[in-house]
């Protein structure tokens, strides 16, 4: 089974008179357990791709299937649900709840999931070391810096173990050896977990790291390279 | 604790002031709503036993049909004795028996129309506050004497003072022709124009002759003490009636339609006033929780992506408002009760009241009066307004999209 199958995705936004289109015909096929860059210049139509992906938006055309299910055409609710239980998700920008401790973000969806006190506490303790974050677990996000208002942004997205984690651009405001630990945390989980990656980039680094690279232009899928042969 | 109740309390707490602008306009509505509801049950209560202590009583024993067109022939058989059992039934001294009749009432060189109470001297003091307010001459005391005393008006009107004579002429219990001369013995100020104009008491025993009454009078009168524990009384009352006698209890609601017509009245315009308050206060939170809302969208985007429903963060809004409202609530009313506490002994001058105050036989300062009613209906209106102001706000959630959300700076 596909973890993502994406089917002639387009969305097309119109600013004024001018239409952009930010997908536009896009396929891809992501197996369970991969680990995909998608790279594009800014505006190439990264975030948008991941936004229908993970159900935030749906499509003006085209399919979406997530584990064998698909998803355009379900309600607000079952989407809000979908994301809620298999979906790990980084945002562009970091995007913490501001009155919520670090700890307390991390926790926040294992608490909507209804997972109990002790072992949502032991779980985000345990991830925000692996982030580098301990000690930091009580500061408010406008205590910290950006960097480490991502690696929260990561763990929360973690946390509760998704089947699919869907980051956009989660280096951007990481310097080159929180990048790495981070990527390597990312690796790992592959490997143990058989997490699937699908991660938006422009940062060669990041590529680097990835099985896969799927690279897109003015929302085309222009090129597709299988980087575990090279 | 619950996450969406910690969300909550935080969130409100994020900017302190506006929180405080808002609850403060709460707790100030509701103190006000407090105060005010108090002294209005307050004033009420003086009204209904003041109006009703001036000659009415909190009910009355009467022949039924007597009420509503007040013939002499519907009488209450021996009154007198009924009115002391009655006494000792309720162990209550504040009953009397009362005959009225209607007489022409003449002076040396005028004749007014007039209703003529026959009393028990001893008892109506009980019942009434005419006695009390005889302030020129004597209230009667012989229940036999050719005694009467009037109204300051009357007294005015027919030129007779202390001392002088009065003829009375009307008809007894069986339609003959009734007549007595009275030696004025007293004049009352009751403070009423009505009663000081049309009301005169002669002892009962002089009425039972002059009105050939054969024992008989048309009213025993209660005086309940306070207007609330008239009900209770009336069924005592009903149990104390011989069994066999067609008499009838009524309350004084009974007695004086107009009383309760006026309270509803001034009620009407006060609510008016009220519901004006709590829709200025509904509209301060509605317009305090939609900016709160309006200004969270981009942290709302975050949270419905993360896979928060939009009816569950539209609890969280409706949580932080219901938070609000009950600190609202709380301070208000105990706030209000305590303000309200510090003058119920001293009372509280109202101004333009003293028109109403004179017509009822009120004090010029009001009392206001707590009780768990005026410290909870109040600012229990304003939670629930508050509750449906924060509707409007939180439904917006459901036509927030994420993406866009997020989008917002
Ligand atoms: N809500 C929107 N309204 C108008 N234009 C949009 C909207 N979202 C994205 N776009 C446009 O669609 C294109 C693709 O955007 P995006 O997917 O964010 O690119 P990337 O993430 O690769 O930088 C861009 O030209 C962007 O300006
Ligand atoms: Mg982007």
């Amino acid at each position: 089974m596909t973890a993502v199958t994406c089917i002639e995705l387009c969305k097309t936004y119109r600013q004024g008179d001018q239409e952009i289109k930010a997908l536009d015909h896009a396929s891809i096929d992501i197996g369970e357990g991969g680990f995909v860059c998608l790279s594009a210049p800014s505006g190439g139509g990264k975030t948008t791709l991941l936004n229908a992906i993970g159900g935030l938006d749906i499509p003006d055309s085209g399919e979406v299937w997530i584990a064998g299910k698909r998803i355009d055409n379900l309600g607000k609710g079952e989407l809000a649900n979908l994301r809620l239980h298999k979906i790990g998700y980084v945002f562009q920008a970091y995007n913490l709840v501001p009155v919520l401790s670090a700890r307390e973000n991390v926790e926040f969806v294992m608490q909507v999931q209804g997972v109990p006190a002790g072992q949502r506490a032991e779980k985000s303790m345990a991830i925000l070391k692996e982030v580098g974050l301990q000690g930091l677990e009580d500061r408010r996000p406008a205590e910290m810096s950006g960097g480490q208002q991502q690696r929260v942004a990561v763990a929360r997205a973690i946390v509760s173990r998704p089947a699919l984690v869907l980051a956009d651009e989660p280096t951007a405001n990481l310097d080159s050896k929180t990048s790495d630990a981070l990527m390597e945390l990312f690796v790992q989980l592959n490997k143990t977990h058989g997490t699937t990656f699908v991660i938006a980039t422009h940062d060669q680094r990041v590529m680097g790291y990835a099985k896969r690279l799927i690279k897109m232009l003015d929302g085309r899928i222009v090129d597709d390279i299988d980087q575990q042969a090279a | 604790m619950n996450i969406v109740l910690r969300l909550a309390w935080r969130n409100l707490w994020r900017y302190p002031r506006r929180t405080w602008l808002t609850t403060g306009a709460m707790i100030f509505s509701n103190v006000l709503l407090v105060f005010m509801i108090s002294i209005q049950i307050g004033t009420y209560g003086l009204m209904i036993d003041n109006t009703l202590e001036a000659l009415t009583g909190h009910l009355q024993i009467q022949a039924p049909g007597y009420k509503d067109d007040l013939k002499m022939r519907q009488v209450v058989p021996d009154a007198i004795s009924l009115a002391a059992s009655v006494r000792e039934g309720l162990n209550l001294q504040t009953v009397s028996a009362r005959g009225a009749a209607f007489a022409l009432a003449s002076s040396e060189d005028r004749s007014y129309g007039i209703q003529v109470l026959g009393v028990e001297p001893m008892f109506e003091p009980g019942v009434s506050s005419l006695p009390g307010l005889t302030k020129e001459g004597r209230y009667l005391d012989d229940a036999n004497a050719a005694e009467i005393v009037i109204g300051s008006v009357l007294a005015r009107n027919l030129r007779v003072s202390i001392g002088g004579e009065l003829t009375l002429l009307g008809s007894g219990r069986d339609g003959s022709i009734a007549a007595g001369i009275v030696t004025v013995v007293g004049v009352f100020h009751g403070g009423n124009k009505e009663l000081d104009r049309g009301i005169a008491e002669v002892p009962i025993g002089y009425f039972e002759d002059t009105f050939d009454m054969q024992g008989a009078a048309h009213q025993i009168v209660i005086n309940a003490g306070d207007y609330s524990k008239t009900e209770q009384l009336v069924q005592q009352a009903n149990a104390l009636l011989p069994a066999d006698s067609k008499l009838v209890v009524h309350d004084w609601n009974a007695l004086q339609p107009g009383l309760r017509q006026a309270i509803q009245a001034d009620m009407g315009s006060a609510i008016f006033m009220y519901a004006v308050l709590v829709v200025l206060v509904a509209f301060s939170v509605l317009n305090t929780q939609l900016m709160s809302v309006l200004e969270r969208t981009r942290e709302f985007g975050i949270v419905m992506a993360l896979g928060l429903t939009p009816g569950r963060l539209g609890r969280l809004v409706m949580l932080e408002t219901a938070l609000m409202g009950l600190v609202g609530l709380v301070m208000g009313s105990v706030l209000g009760g305590i303000v309200t506490s510090l003058f119920t002994v001293k009372g509280i001058y109202v101004p333009g009241m003293e028109e109403m105050a004179g017509q009822f036989n009120l004090p010029s300062r009001m009392y206001p009066q707590v009780s768990a009613l005026t410290l909870i209906a109040g600012p229990g209106i304003v939670f629930l307004f508050t509750l449906l102001a924060a509707i409007y706000p939180a439904m917006r959630l459901h036509w927030l999209q994420p993406v866009a959300a997020m989008r917002a700076a």
